[in-house]
């Protein structure tokens, strides 16, 4: 079996995987880093976003083995020194989940937006968050939360 | 998944070696309709040879008057590029309208265009631009590569290398997406370069994207979406599925014809 090595939330990480063992079943099975959820495992919830080299991608449409050598980070590694991370923290303000099913690959997406956008329209958070599927909220939170949130990231309050 | 070997070649002709020594092999460039369908096991081949290790397959340069994308360009990356933006605008907006953010991270010119899904954007700008198609080992042309549904010209073992696309004078591109998966239900992209007009279909064609000679001949006398007043699509060549009816599809093509002829 090939072993990857990869940079997980900052750490270096190794194991061994299968070629065919998605990106996804090494960060929840093999770290044990459950919060990235698998809720379609079909390409179309983004309930498995995390960043592969600053980009979002979904975890469960890429390959664990193409990941060696790369950069990822997971919702566990946004918060810092015991603090959320400022989109957490507006997710939490604007009520921006219920069940927080979604809630790891909105944020993660979320952050990605704000990362390429700075801080987005209204009408651009919704045609960003095409990928991210939320069954409970109606989204209307989430993108109050997003905006809110891209406004502390952009060194705003 | 069915289990497989994976290879990451980093060069070309090292991927083609592997392609040619391995029988049932695989290339994977984004992987945004490979792992899909291997986790359907709809394909099970027994190598996957990964192109992201190779370097220089994702350029995006002007020569002249004509625009050269790098097989492994991310659609996110032909959308931002003000290379594209510049050159053929039509294009970077096509891109920045596929799939997702997440999708468009990942999925790349060459993937889609190998793939030919009949309800994919790209192939519909390929065939309207007039592109050429390069591989390891010969160019087409996007008139002859495109041979049916999933079905293209490319031989085995052969990988796209980049595409290459001529400057057109006026070109956009209009799509009625699919309102879950964003793929074209009808997509319609039309293009004008010196006196030469093309219209190409995509999402509607039973055997994939096409022209519409009919269209062309309109637009050529004069280039107005009033030229296309009238004129209908036979749906009798058209998919229907759950999604939309052959007739609603033949429909939308004027519609969505229309559209891109006003905005280019
Ligand atoms: C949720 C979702 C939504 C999507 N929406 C859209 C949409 O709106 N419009 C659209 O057009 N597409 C859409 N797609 C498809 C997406 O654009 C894919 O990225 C694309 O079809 C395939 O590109 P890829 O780089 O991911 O290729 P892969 O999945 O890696 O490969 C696809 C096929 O091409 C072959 N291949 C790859 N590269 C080469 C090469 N250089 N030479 C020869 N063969 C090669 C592979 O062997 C494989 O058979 C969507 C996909 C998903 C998951
Ligand atoms: S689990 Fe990956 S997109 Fe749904
Ligand atoms: S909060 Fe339940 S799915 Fe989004």
């Amino acid at each position: 079996m090939p072993t990857v090595a990869m940079t997980v939330n900052a750490k270096s990480v190794s194991g061994e995987v299968e070629t065919r063992t998605l990106l996804v079943e090494f960060v929840r099975d093999q770290l044990r880093l459950t919060g990235t959820h698998v809720g379609c495992d079909t390409s179309q919830c983004g309930a498995c976003v995390v960043h592969v080299d600053g980009r979002a991608v979904k975890s469960c449409t890429m390959l664990a083995v193409q990941c060696d050598g790369a950069s990822v980070t997971t919702i566990e590694g946004l918060a810092a020194n015991g603090e959320l991370h400022p989109m957490q923290a507006a997710f939490r303000e604007h009520h921006g989940l219920q069940c927080g099913f979604c809630t790891p690959g909105m944020i993660m997406s979320a952050v990605d937006i704000v990362n390429r956008l700075g801080v987005p329209s209204e009408e651009t958070i919704r045609e960003e968050l095409e990928g991210n599927i939320c069954r409970c909220t109606g989204y209307h939170n989430i993108v109050k939360a997003i905006g809110a949130g891209a406004r502390v990231m952009n060194g705003g309050t | 998944m069915y289990a497989f070997d994976y290879h990451r070649p980093s060069s070309v002709r090292q991927a083609a070696n592997m392609l040619k020594s391995n029988g049932e092999a695989k290339l994977l460039a984004g992987g945004q309709t490979l792992i899909p369908t291997l986790k359907q096991r709809l394909a099970a081949p027994e190598v996957l040879i990964d192109l992201n290790g190779v370097e220089g397959l994702d350029v995006i340069e002007l020569k002249g008057r004509t625009l050269h994308v790098g097989a492994m360009a991310r659609h996110a990356d032909v959308a931002n590029s003000e290379v594209v933006k510049e050159a053929i605008p039509a294009l970077a907006a096509l891109a920045e309208g596929i799939g997702d953010p997440h999708v468009r991270h990942c999925g790349t010119i060459g993937g889609s265009v190998a793939n030919n899904d009949p309800a994919a954007d790209y192939p519909a700008a390929l065939l309207a631009l007039g592109a050429t198609i390069h591989t390891n080992e010969r160019k087409i042309g996007a008139d002859e590569f495109f041979t049916g549904m999933f079905e293209t010209a490319l031989e085995d073992g052969e990988i796209i290398t980049k595409i290459t696309f001529p400057v057109p004078r006026r070109a956009a591109y209009s799509k009625f997406p699919n309102p879950a998966s964003r793929y074209a239900l009808v997509g319609v992209f039309v293009s004008k370069r010196g006196s030469e007009i093309r219209v190409a279909v995509t999402g509607a064609g039973a055997d994939g994207v096409f022209r519409l000679p009919g269209f062309e001949d309109a637009l050529s006398k004069r280039f107005a979406a009033k030229s296309l007043d009238g004129l209908t699509v036979d749906a009798d060549d058209l998919n229907g599925d759950i999604h939309a009816s052959a007739e609603y599809r033949a429909h939308l093509i004027g519609v969505m014809a229309k559209r891109a002829v006003a905005a280019a």
